[in-house]
C-alpha cells in the first residue's frame, strides 16, 4: 500500500496519485471555487474599507463573518483532502467517512449562508460569547442558531474525519505514539520508522480531535443559551473554548496542506525525504506546542493566571522551532542544487515554505506580551496569518492542485507561470500593507476606517485584486482538469 | 514607539528568510550529490538550531521582564482609579481629572458582550488597550507621559456599529 520511496527518478514528477479517489477531487474543486469566492468576499472588504465601494456597515460584518468562516472552513476542508489523499497510501482508511465529511460540510455551509444572508447574522466567525445572543437587535436568535447549528454540524463531519483517521492508523501502527515515531525516538531495536505523511497526519488527527470536542462543547452551550438565556457560561471559559478549538483548527490546516510538500517536492527534486529523528522530534513537540500556545489570544485579558499567558508566549515562540529547523530547512536542504524542474507545482510548493516560515516571524512577535499591549487586534494580526495562510497554506493547496493535474490535462501556459509570480508578489505585497497598518495602529474589523488610514486600504486593494486574478487562474485550471482528472481514474 | 523596533525587526527578519529562499531557488537547477549535500546541512542544521535556542532563550528572558499584568505594589495606592465600561456601542468613563505622570489603573468591564479598550495618543498611536469582559474587570494601570486628547477605540468586534466606539479622553498638564 505504501509507496516506493527508494528510487527517484530525478527533475521529473513521479506520480503519487495513480488512483485519485473521486473525493478527493470533490474535495479540492470545492475549495478551489470556495478559496476563490471568499478572496472576492475579500477584496470586496479591502475595497469597502478604501472608499472605492459603498458596502453599508451590516453587509461589511456579515461579509466579514462569512470571509472569516469560509477561509478557516475551506482550508480545513481543503487540508483533510489532501491529507486523505496520501495518508490512504498508507493506511486503510473509510471512503464513507470522506463522504460524510464532504455532505456535512456543504450542509454546514448552507447553513451558515443562510444565517448569513438571509438572517442577517454578523457576529464574526469566532462567536465570541455572548455576541451571538446579544445582537443589539441586528439579527434575530433564530439567525445566531443557524449560524452556530452550522457550524456545529461541520465540526461534527470533522470530527467523524479525524477519529477515522485515528483509527485507521492504531490499526497499522498500533498506537498513535508508535506513528508519531516514539519507539524510534526513545530507541527500540527494529521500531517501524514511520513515513512523514503519517506523522504529520497522527499529529494532525491528536490537536483536531481535541479542538473539534472543545469547539462543540462551546457551540452547544452557546446554542442552548440561545434558546435560554438563563443557561450562562462564564464568558472567560467560553472565550479560552473558543480560541483553543479556533486555533488549532486553523494551525492544523498547515499542518495537513504541508504533506503535499512532504510528498511531492522530493519527487520535483529527486531526492528523499524521510523521516528522521529530528523530525519525529519536531512533530512531537508541534503536538504538544500547538495544544498549550493558544493563550497568546488571550493575553490581553488580564484577568488570565499570568502563568497561563507567559506559557502562552513561551509556547508561541517555541513553537517556531519545528518549522524553522525541520520543515523549512529540510524543504530547503531537499530543493539546494537538486537540479529541480520548476513548474508551478513545484514553485507554489517551495513558495508556501517561504510563505510558512517568514510568516512566523510576525506571528511570534504579536504572541510577545508587551507587543501584544500595543498591536492586538489591529491589523497586525490579520497581517500575519494572512502572511502563513496565503503565502503558505493556499500555496500549499495550490501545489498540490496543480500537481495532480500536471500529466493530466495538458501542461501549462505563461499564463500560469505569470499567475504564480502575480500570486507571490500580490500576496507578499497584501499582507505587508496589512502589516505595516497594524504598526500604524489600524484596528482589524473595522467596517468604515478614519481618513488617515485609508490610503493603506487602497494600497491593500491592488494587491488583494492581483491576488484574486492569480487565484481565478488556479482555480479555473484545475477544475478545467477535473474531467480528465476522473476520466483517468 | 515599540510598533516602529517591531516592524524593522520583523521586515529584516523576513527579507533574510527571502534570501535565503531565493538564493537556494536561483542555485537550484546546478546539480551536485545529495548525500553530501545533506551531510552538510546537517551540520548547519545543528548550528541553525542552537542558534535559535539561544535567540529565543534571550527574546523570552528580555521581554518577560516587565508585564502590563496589574501588580499591588507600592504605587498600587496612589493610582487613580478610573472605571471604563463598554456597552454596545459607547463607553461610559467615570473618574477624576487625569493627569500626566500620575499613575492610573483603568477598571474596566463591559455590560453585554466583549469590547476591546484600546488608548490611543494624540498622534493616533496605539499605547495601551486590555480586554472589556462580561462579569469581569480588567485593571490596565499605565501613566500618561504628554498631556492632550487620547483616543478610546474599540478593539475586538462588538456588532454593527463596533466601529463608531470611539471616545475621548483628556490628559491634563501636571
Amino acid at each position: 500500500m505504501s509507496i516506493p520511496s527508494s528510487v527517484l527518478g530525478t527533475g521529473s514528477a513521479r506520480d503519487l496519485s495513480p488512483g485519485i479517489y473521486p473525493g478527493v477531487v470533490a474535495y479540492l474543486a470545492i475549495a478551489g471555487v470556495v478559496l476563490l469566492l471568499m478572496i472576492l468576499i475579500g477584496v470586496v472588504l479591502r475595497l469597502a474599507q478604501a472608499e472605492w465601494l459603498p458596502v453599508p456597515p451590516d453587509l461589511f460584518y456579515e461579509m466579514m463573518t462569512a470571509h472569516g468562516a469560509g477561509m478557516v472552513g475551506i482550508a480545513g476542508l481543503a487540508g483533510a483532502g489532501i491529507m486523505w489523499h496520501f495518508l490512504s497510501h498508507h493506511v486503510r482508511l473509510s471512503r464513507g467517512i470522506l463522504i460524510a465529511n464532504l455532505i456535512s460540510f456543504l450542509a454546514g455551509v448552507a447553513m451558515i449562508l443562510a444565517a448569513i444572508f438571509l438572517g442577517g447574522f454578523g457576529g464574526g466567525w469566532t462567536f465570541l460569547y455572548p455576541l451571538p445572543a446579544t445582537s443589539g437587535g441586528a439579527w434575530e436568535p433564530g439567525a445566531a442558531a443557524l449560524y452556530l447549528g452550522g457550524l456545529l454540524v461541520i465540526g461534527v463531519g470533522f470530527l467523524l474525519f479525524y477519529l477515522d483517521a485515528g483509527r485507521a492508523i492504531i490499526a497499522e501502527y498500533g498506537t498513535l505514539g508508535a506513528a508519531l515515531g516514539w519507539p524510534v525516538l526513545f530507541g527500540r531495536l527494529g521500531a517501524r520508522l514511520p513515513e512523514p505523511t503519517v506523522v504529520a497526519s497522527t499529529m494532525v488527527t491528536i490537536v483536531n480531535t481535541l479542538g473539534l470536542v472543545s469547539g462543540a462543547a462551546v457551540l452547544a452551550i452557546s446554542l442552548i443559551n440561545l434558546v435560554a438565556p438563563s443557561f450562562a457560561i462564564d464568558p472567560l471559559l467560553a472565550k479560552n473554548m473558543i480560541y483553543f478549538f479556533g486555533h488549532v483548527f486553523i494551525n492544523a490546516t498547515i499542518y495537513m496542506t504541508v504533506i503535499a510538500v512532504y510528498e511531492i517536492l522530493p519527487s520535483y527534486a529527486g531526492r528523499e525525504w524521510k523521516a528522521s529523528k529530528p523530525f519525529l522530534w519536531g512533530w512531537t513537540a508541534s503536538t504538544l506546542l500547538v495544544l498549550i500556545a493558544y493563550p497568546h489570544h488571550l493575553l490581553m485579558d488580564f484577568v488570565m493566571p499570568k502563568w497561563a499567558l507567559i506559557v502562552g508566549q513561551v509556547a508561541s515562540y517555541t513553537a517556531g522551532l519545528p518549522v524553522l529547523v525541520v520543515t523549512a530547512y529540510g524543504a530547503l536542504t531537499l530543493v539546494y542544487r537538486s537540479g529541480i524542474r520548476w513548474d508551478a507545482a513545484s514553485a507554489l510548493l517551495l513558495l508556501s515554505m517561504f510563505g510558512w516560515a517568514a510568516g512566523i516571524v510576525p506571528a511570534i512577535v504579536d504572541a510577545t506580551i508587551m507587543v501584544n499591549l500595543v498591536m492586538h487586534n489591529t491589523m497586525w494580526v490579520p497581517g500575519h496569518f494572512h502572511f502563513y495562510l496565503l503565502l503558505g497554506m493556499a500555496a500549499m493547496v495550490f501545489g498540490f492542485m496543480y500537481y495532480l493535474g500536471h500529466d493530466r490535462g495538458g501542461g501549462e501556459s505563461t499564463l500560469d507561470r505569470l499567475a504564480v509570480w502575480v500570486f507571490a508578489l500580490g500576496g507578499l505585497g497584501f499582507a505587508l500593507v496589512f502589516l505595516y497598518s497594524g504598526k500604524e495602529g489600524v484596528p482589524r474589523r473595522w467596517a468604515v476606517h478614519l481618513p488617515e488610514w485609508v490610503a493603506y486600504d487602497q494600497l491593500a486593494s491592488l494587491f488583494a485584486l492581483a491576488v484574486a486574478a492569480a487565484v481565478l487562474v488556479f482555480a479555473l485550471r484545475f477544475l478545467l482538469r477535473v474531467p480528465r482528472l476522473l476520466a483517468m481514474r | 514607539m515599540i510598533q516602529d523596533a517591531v516592524w524593522l525587526i520583523s521586515v529584516i527578519l523576513m527579507a533574510a528568510i527571502a534570501v535565503v529562499f531565493l538564493w537556494v531557488a536561483a542555485g537550484a537547477g546546478q546539480k551536485a550529490d545529495a548525500e553530501a549535500v545533506q551531510r552538510r546541512a546537517y551540520r548547519v542544521r545543528a548550528g541553525w538550531f542552537w542558534l535559535l535556542v539561544v535567540v529565543i532563550a534571550v527574546a523570552t528572558v528580555t521581554t518577560l521582564r516587565a508585564l502590563p499584568y496589574p501588580d499591588r505594589g507600592p504605587q498600587a495606592a496612589s493610582r487613580v482609579i478610573v472605571s471604563a465600561t463598554g456597552a454596545q456601542w459607547a463607553w461610559t468613563i467615570e473618574g477624576p481629572d487625569l493627569v500626566v505622570g500620575k499613575p492610573v489603573e483603568f477598571q474596566v468591564t463591559s455590560a453585554d458582550v466583549n469590547h476591546g479598550f484600546g488608548i490611543y495618543n494624540p498622534a493616533m498611536e496605539m499605547v495601551a488597550q486590555t480586554q472589556a469582559m462580561p462579569g469581569y474587570v480588567n485593571r490596565l494601570q499605565y501613566t500618561f507621559t504628554a498631556p492632550g486628547t487620547y483616543r478610546i477605540l474599540c478593539l475586538e468586534y462588538c456588532g454593527l456599529v463596533h466601529h463608531q466606539m470611539m471616545t475621548d479622553l483628556v490628559v491634563k498638564p501636571d
